[in-house]
């Protein structure tokens, strides 16, 4: 067998440069499915967490009645004595932090421009606000007694022309369906690194907020953090109250989700084809050196090598080219990943997006172990699977056929 | 003893719809130890009784026999198992395999047959210097000439001891003086071993080593005599 495998390694040898070119079809394939599977890991991956920190929190908790679509102020819809049912709900071992928000649809208006934006009343010291407040770019945080601040993303302050001091005038739709307005400065300036999420919220201090949106002592929601996202099932159940409904990450970031599922079933068709691609230049490597050796393979027979023989050696010499191809296509894909996995890749998001769905402005690749794993292994069963036609042929000669070659 | 025997053996070709009848009802016997040419114009069914004897090929109709055993029929893995242990060949081109060092071609038929690496190692080293080459196991076939070439492929189709050796124009692209050697060779080794060699040739300066000339013609056996070759 070692001299079956050493006579498919000298085969390859004969003609180097073709030997390479083929693993490296074979390398430059398999590089770039591992740059797409650590880029569609690095963006759902990174987007589902985003979302979690960002916007839907692990769980929520809302009044029956409440209809996100139309983030009503309306009383029935909303949560009354938040603090209170917040603080139930953080006494719970798995939960991290509770947190009541109030979410109410507005405009935020300059001397020069207006924008749409979605007022979130937060409690300032909660540490669910940690994503906004690490992300401070310019003035500061919000206080709680703050009666005439807002803090707002990077994004509208840039398309608004705003900076950390400046006046706004903010018009929210209150209780009551009337438009209520005031004039706020700009108490800070900050950035999540997601547009999608900058360019349209403003935050207020959650008492201001009801206030303003004539809400007293009620919240839209009890956002919830979990110290770990597995236990989500297990605290829904535990937080199952008449009047109340409890909206897991799943549920509120389902066109994500269900992106990520989709992406692994697609994926595999698309790897398939990039392989498929590729494998062509195996069949047509291993069939011109099934053509070229015909006077050999009539030899080989000749001296009493029988086909299943001949077929190692040719699938020998295509796992041998698939293991250059491996070798070449980790290095490589190794090396680009490595870099975009530090630095990132930088997505155009004000031209990319999809509503409902939050995009970082750069994708950390991410490439894991089980990937590198499956798409390696892949790649070694497509090439062998490649080079079977080829070894057939080469098995089923006649060796009479054979010996009268040319070559 | 009865090495090989043919009988009644026709082969025909069908290309499209022509009928080329290559032998047309050979009957021959070879005895173990012989020297035989078989000879005859291009066309008359030399290499076509050369690659029946050799079980490469199965006749039309007719029977096969090697070494008392019904090769006729045989399927493709029988016959290439008859061939790795029974029959020898060599080839008008010089059939070694490019890649394999003339040490590595003569031990291929014995790993193919499952010797272990000490015999193959004794039994290489021996059939080297049998052919005079004792000192050229590590070269690859370009870098011997094209006697050498022939002495290698016939300490190969040596190596393991098998009952025929068919050589289908074992000097046809040598020189005078290669393939004088190679066919001194052959002969010595027929003497020292035993071992039967057939050769289809239409050379006459081969054809005076053989001790038995078969001719051929048009598919038939027309002549067969002993002959003082290698005296």
């Amino acid at each position: 067998m070692i001299q079956l495998l050493k006579l498919a390694y000298r085969n390859l040898g004969r003609n180097r440069r073709r030997s390479f070119f083929s693993a490296l079809a074979m390398g430059a394939a398999l590089a770039l499915l591992l740059m797409m599977a650590s880029f569609i890991k690095g963006e759902t991956g990174d987007a589902i967490e985003l979302a979690i920190k960002l916007q839907s929190g692990h769980l929520q908790v809302r009044a029956d009645s409440y209809d996100e679509a139309r983030t009503s102020l309306k009383w029935e819809s909303l949560i009354e004595n938040p603090d209170q049912v917040a603080a139930q709900i953080a006494a719970l071992g798995p939960v991290a932090v509770a947190t009541p928000r109030l979410y109410a649809s507005g405009f935020v208006t300059t001397r020069d421009e207006s924008a749409g934006v979605r007022v979130v009343g937060i409690d300032p010291p909660s540490a669910a606000n940690a994503p906004y407040r690490d992300g401070m770019q310019e003035g500061e945080f919000l206080a709680a007694d703050d009666r005439d601040g807002v803090l707002i993303g990077r994004a509208l302050a840039r398309r608004l022309g705003l900076s950390a001091g400046d006046q706004v005038s903010l018009s929210v739709n209150t209780s009551g369906g009337e438009v209520d307005e005031q004039r706020f400065t700009v108490r800070g300036i900050f950035s999540t690194g997601t547009s999608g999420f900058d360019g349209l919220t403003v935050f207020l201090p959650l008492a201001k907020a009801q206030t303003f949106g004539r809400a007293e002592n009620h919240a839209s929601t009890i956002l919830v953090l979990l110290n770990d996202t597995a236990q989500t099932e297990a605290v829904v159940a535990a937080l199952q109250a008449p009047g109340f409904q409890v909206l897991t990450w799943q549920d509120m970031n389902e066109l994500l989700v269900q992106t990520e599922e989709l992406s692994s079933s697609y994926m595999v068709f698309f790897y398939l084809i990039v392989l498929g691609v590729a494998a062509t230049v195996i069949v047509n490597t291993q069939i011109m050196s099934v053509y070229e050796r015909t006077r050999e393979i009539g030899i080989l027979s000749a001296i009493g090598m029988r086909g299943r023989r001949l077929m190692a050696i040719f699938l020998a010499e295509s796992g041998f080219l698939a293991v250059g191809g491996i070798l070449i296509g980790l290095v490589i894909g190794g090396i680009v990943i490595a870099y975009f996995t530090r630095y990132g890749f930088p997505l155009d998001v004000e031209n990319f997006g999809i509503t409902g769905m939050l995009f970082a402005d750069k994708i950390y690749t991410e490439l894991t172990l089980q990937d590198t794993a499956t798409l390696t292994l892949l790649t070694f069963v497509v090439t062998l699977l490649a080079g079977l036609y080829p070894a057939v042929v080469a098995s089923r000669m006649e060796p009479v056929v054979a010996l009268r070659a040319e070559k | 003893m009865e090495v090989a025997k043919i009988e009644n053996v026709t082969r025909v070709y069908t290309v499209g719809k022509v009928e080329t009848h290559a032998l047309r009802g050979v009957n021959l016997v070879v005895e173990g130890g012989e020297f035989t040419a078989l000879v005859g114009p291009s066309g008359s069914g030399k290499t076509t009784l050369l690659q029946l004897l050799g079980c490469l090929d199965r006749p039309t109709s007719g029977r096969v026999i090697i070494n008392g055993q019904d090769v006729s029929q045989l399927k493709r893995d029988q016959r290439a198992d008859m061939r790795r242990g029974t029959i020898g060949f060599i080839f008008q081109f010089f059939a070694l395999i490019p890649t394999l060092t003339a040490y590595e071609n003569i031990e291929m038929p014995l790993l193919l047959n499952g010797h272990d690496p000490a015999e193959r190692r004794a039994r290489v080293t021996e059939l080297l210097e049998a052919v005079g080459l004792g000192d050229r196991g590590t070269s690859r076939p370009d870098q011997l000439s094209g006697g050498q070439q022939q002495r290698i492929a016939i300490a190969r189709a040596l190596a393991v001891k098998p009952s025929i050796i068919l050589a289908d124009e074992p000097t046809a692209n040598l020189d005078t003086p290669n393939g004088q050697q190679v066919m001194e060779t052959m002969t010595r080794l027929n003497q020292e071993t035993g071992v039967t060699f057939v050769f289809a040739t239409h050379d006459p300066r081969v054809i005076q080593y053989a001790r038995r000339v078969v001719t051929l013609q048009d598919g038939l056996v027309v002549e067969d005599k002993q002959a003082t070759g290698g005296a």
